[in-house]
């Protein structure tokens, strides 16, 4: 971060004393020698868990550079603190793009963030790329052909549960159990879509403030409407609480959990790992702490890299893993640009990757976009916890064709 | 004894008497001051500053009730977030013009603060900053009930568009958003001004620092301190509103309680029952936070936090308290 | 009806939560007359530091006891060196010196220790569910161990010399002071006990709700609002307090207006019964002197 620090300071004396000497027909935020990427994160406050997203790509870029950079330039990766306040992503970004003068923007963090800012980088075409947020707005090439998300939408999770779900017990009645934002509403439109006009018969939802300190009376309420099937869309120590109470109190429902909060380390081993058996997910990454890739080679690559680059880092938190597959996308990105780094080329770039794979990424599951498909990763797999691991059934689902 | 007993601050002291030319002199500098930004500036710092004065402006409806009146609020958050609400909702559902909005929501903040004024009348210092702390904290579940979901737009929020300046003047829109801002918060302050200065002003101070004593002497408490929410509520909302289009989007998310928080900082820094203060104020939680991520991008918040304690062991009555001490020293020098 | 009994039971297990942090807010009132904001934030820390000793093999009785000694030391040390210094200012300075602590430690805790859910391991171990699975031995123990502090600070504050010492400072510094108490040094203590009672509080709380740095966020507010219900000089109406909260809000969540507004609701039914009973349930009312 030190070292980040100093380059971008440098970077911002530069801009400031000499504007008018790049020359026109270089791109905003490239020099000979250097690239210039924004981003924000919640470097602060109660969001803060995810801060070490940015940590895990300042190290990456880092490796980078230590490799000779991407086309001779040094990355020089700059992200502010946004506090998860949509105000000041806004402030934030303005400074990225009108001070700092950045090539493009990267995988900033939070879905009402972002929206502070989609239509101020659009109007502005300025590559808003690999965000942060799970939320499927991002895959709006029409309106918004510069903003593109990366992870799965959690709406498409949902369906894909609810799909699997009507197979295995199509007159089930379903407890959906969310956090009260954009990510749990996600759930519950997921599961509108696949359900339509039989939603209110079938389902009985059960909402949560981030700010609960449990949520012991929403899963009574679920078990006393006769659930017998339930959907939870809740961050990890929720999700703990909730494996181990619907465990204690011997209810038995057929039980989805989003995939944000299926960590072995963080999620189940803390539940209960014989309490969660049976909890069904659908994935896309490889966790770190599932025995099952102790020996694979692309978990093997993460280590090394954390091992060198982020020896302080918990190696426990998968939003780890999440930023080596995002970064590696970017970095690809970066590749395919040549020596055109200019916003226009980024952005045709960005959404021109041909299937690849990702070190931490399930096999199966590739990275991709097209230019009408902003949906960059689109594939999962269903798994089910066995009380030792996660077994992955069936085939990679694309979209939410189950 | 009640917290609000001990709130030992100063009467205004009495103002010194300036010659008129000397006043428009310090008038036509603040004016000046105020608008050299707009050309000094590019659009980056210029929106900076637009927020840092929407803070300020919201910082001084903090101001009236719990510096001058004593009533400590750590919920005016709610009222910011009502203001900008009311704009967001009006110009984007029903394309009203953004000036046209600013009286709508002064309305309904200042009922919205008359109401809230009630209970606060039986609350005394702690069991208010209590209530109204969680007030802040349930406004962002109430934005996004399901049964106003249509009109506040639920997690999503809303989105506007600034207005752009009027075909007369030369101006881009965000230099245009600077004056808006500039326009609404300077008719607040003088307003604010004249409130403070005036009979008002001494009664609302007068039942902040001896309440018994001034129900003794027939002043209507009750009336006096609702009404003090009110208007404090309706100037804090109008900073709402102001936010909503220079943000051009509102998310129960933008209203957290951390905004109240950073508001009553504001207040403390800026120099409790200080309008000058409330303005450095909007300026210290608008760009302090920016210092401490430069300091450490590892853990700004804790830098935050320790820049603010420092400040308040320097200053512990705020930056206008060390005003109020120049200025003494000022006059003792030159008699 | 089953359901019904259910959210009740529910309620108390998380009504104890809150009984158990209401406590340490009251504490900290009758020793400085301040309410902490930073209690939470201080009190999860607290229980980080409990868990990197148990994590380092230390037993859990041990690691509780020297977690209490260590929170009561960093407590004391917060007296002398961020509330000495403004002692004189207006009370709201308190209230942003107060904010800056919550910030210093709720984001230094994530900085230190990680921001991944941890299993905070508890004393009370059973292999049954007990009560439909509702409850937990862990959730029994815990009350019976806010009960034994809530005695213990009653004996103390009422059947010691220290601790009358304590109540006089605070609640008169300057008469304290004629009678030779030596009132800097009380505060210092009751900031010290405060923070030794959160510590308890976050101990007993982490087994519940998993350990992460935000674990006390929303705790916080619900202990806040049932200290006020209380009485925020009352202790035993502290805990009252805390248990009444925590079914309140089940009963409003599952029954009258959905769980959207759960935390509104529960809000609501406590300023209301504030308008009636300005000083709580069972607090004292203060009257004033012209």
């Amino acid at each position: 971060m030190r070292l980040n620090r100093r380059a971008l300071l440098l970077g911002t004396a530069g801009s400031l004393a000499l504007p008018q000497l790049a020359p026109a027909q270089e791109a905003p935020g490239v020099t000979a020698t250097e690239i210039r990427i924004g981003s924000t994160n919640a470097l602060s406050g109660p969001a803060s868990a995810y801060s070490v997203i940015t940590k895990g790509l300042a190290a990456m870029f880092r490796r980078v550079n230590d490799q000779g950079g991407i086309a001779g330039r040094q990355i020089n990766f700059i992200a502010y603190d946004d506090g998860y306040q949509p105000p000041r992503t806004l402030e934030q970004t303005r400074r990225l793009v009108e001070q700092d003068r950045v090539a493009f923007l990267f995988n900033q963090l939070g879905t009402p963030t972002n929206s502070a800012i989609h239509r101020y980088v659009n109007q502005r075409k300025i590559p808003h790329l690999f965000l942060a947020t799970g939320a499927d707005k991002w895959a709006n090439p029409r309106e918004y052909p510069w903003t593109i998300g990366w992870q799965p939408s959690y709406r498409t999770e949902a369906q894909i549960y609810a799909k699997y779900l009507l197979e295995q017990k199509p007159n089930t009645k379903l407890g959906l159990l969310y956090q009260n934002d954009d990510f749990g509403k996600d759930y519950v439109n997921g599961v509108r879509d696949v359900l339509g006009p039989r939603f209110d018969a079938m389902v009985k939802l059960a909402s949560h403030e981030a700010t609960d300190p449990t949520i012991d009376s929403q899963i009574v309420s679920l078990q006393a409407a006769g659930c017998d099937a339930l959907i939870c869309g809740i961050i990890p120590r929720f999700a703990a609480q909730a494996i181990r109470r619907v465990f204690d109190i011997g209810w038995k429902p057929m039980m989805f959990m989003t995939n944000v909060s299926v960590s072995v380390g963080t999620v189940m081993q803390p539940a209960g790992l014989e309490k969660g058996v049976g909890l069904l997910t659908s994935d896309y990454r490889k966790d770190q702490s599932d025995p099952a890739w102790a020996d694979d080679p692309g978990m093997k690559e993460w280590r090394d890299f954390m091992r060198r680059y982020v020896p302080d880092g918990e190696l426990g938190d998968n939003n780890y893993t999440y930023a080596y597959g995002v970064g590696s996308t970017m970095l690809q990105v970066l590749k395919q640009c040549g020596n055109d780094f200019s916003r226009e080329n980024v952005m045709r770039q960005a959404t021109n990757i041909a299937p690849m794979d990702i070190a931490t990424l399930l096999p199966g599951v590739k990275v991709q976009s097209q230019p009408r498909n902003y949906n960059v990763i689109r594939q999962m797999q269903l798994q089910r916890w066995n009380g030792r691991a996660w077994e992955r059934f069936g085939g990679v689902i694309e979209g939410a064709n189950v | 004894m009640s917290a609000t007993d001990r709130i030992a601050l100063p009467l205004r002291r009495p103002a010194t008497a300036l010659a008129a030319w000397q006043r428009s002199a310090l008038v036509l500098a603040g004016l000046a001051a105020a608008l050299a930004p707009l050309w000094l500036l590019e659009s980056f710092h210029l929106f900076q500053l637009t927020m840092a004065v929407i803070m300020a402006l919201a910082v001084l409806g903090l101001n009236i009730v719990t510096g001058y009146n004593g009533q400590i609020s750590l919920g005016h958050g709610a009222f910011f977030a009502v203001g900008a609400y009311a704009t967001a909702i009006l110009m984007s559902h029903l394309d009203w013009s953004f000036w046209a909005t600013l009286p709508v929501s002064a309305v309904v903040c200042g009922l919205i603060g008359y109401g809230v004024g009630f209970p606060a009348l039986r609350l005394g210092g702690l069991y208010l900053a209590l209530t109204t702390f969680s007030l802040a904290v349930a406004v962002p579940q109430i934005l996004k009930h399901k049964s106003i979901e249509g009109w506040t737009g639920g997690v999503q929020g809303l989105f506007l568009v600034k207005p752009d300046p009027p075909a007369f003047l030369p101006l881009t829109p965000d230099q245009w958003m600077y004056c808006m801002a500039l326009i609404v918060s300077s008719v607040c302050f003088l307003l604010a001004w004249n409130l403070i200065r005036g009979r008002i002003g001494r009664a609302l101070m007068a039942t902040r620092d001896h309440p018994i004593a001034a129900e003794a002497m027939g002043m209507d408490i009750a009336a006096l301190k609702t009404q003090a929410f009110a208007v404090s509520a309706m100037i804090t909302g109008l900073a709402g509103s102001l936010s909503a289009v220079a943000v051009e989007y509102v998310a129960p998310d933008s209203f957290s309680f951390a905004l109240s928080i950073n508001l009553f900082v504001g207040m403390v820094v800026g120099g409790v029952a200080s309008i000058l203060g409330s303005l450095f104020g909007g300026l210290f939680v608008l760009f302090v936070p920016n210092i401490a991520e430069a300091i450490s991008k590892a853990a700004p918040g804790v830098i935050y936090g320790v820049i603010l304690i420092a400040f308040l062991f320097l200053l512990p009555d705020g930056f206008a308290g060390l005003l109020r001490r120049l200025a003494a020293r000022l006059r003792r020098a030159s008699p | 009806m089953d359901g019904l009994a259910h959210q009740i039971v529910a309620g108390i297990a998380t009504g104890g939560i809150y009984a158990a942090v209401s406590l340490a807010l009251v504490m900290i009132y009758q020793a400085t007359h301040h309410v902490n904001f930073a209690q939470g934030e201080m009190a999860t820390l607290s229980t980080f530091i409990a868990w990197s000793m148990i994590e380092a093999g230390i037993p859990y009785w041990v690691a509780f006891f020297a977690t209490i000694a260590i929170s009561f030391v960093i407590g004391a040390a917060v007296e002398r060196l961020l509330m000495r210094p403004v002692q004189n200012a207006p009370v709201l300075t308190h209230v942003g010196v107060f904010i800056g602590l919550l910030l210093i430690v709720g984001n230094a805790t994530g900085w230190i220790f990680g921001y991944t859910t941890k299993l905070f391991p508890t004393p009370f171990e059973s292999d049954k569910p007990l009560l439909g699975g509702l409850v937990s031995a862990h959730e029994l123990g815990s009350t019976a161990v806010t009960l034994a502090v809530l005695s213990l600070v009653y004996l103390f504050f009422r059947h010691t010399r220290l601790g009358l010492a304590m109540r006089a400072a605070a609640y008169n510094p300057r008469s304290a002071r004629l009678v030779g108490i030596r009132v800097g040094w009380m505060l210092a203590l009751g900031w010290g006990l405060a923070a030794a009672i959160g510590a308890v509080a976050g101990m007993m709380v982490a087994p519940v709700v998993f350990l992460d740095p935000t674990m006390m966020l929303g705790i916080l507010l619900y202990a806040f609002a049932g200290a006020l219900l209380g009485g925020i000089d009352n202790p035993s109406g502290a805990v009252i307090g805390g248990f009444a909260v925590g079914v309140l809000e089940n009963l409003a969540g599952a029954y009258v207006v959905g769980t959207e507004l759960k935390l509104t609701v529960a809000l609501a039914i406590i300023i209301g019964v504030l308008v009636v009973k300005p000083s709580g349930l069972f607090g004292r009312v203060v009257m004033s002197r012209v």
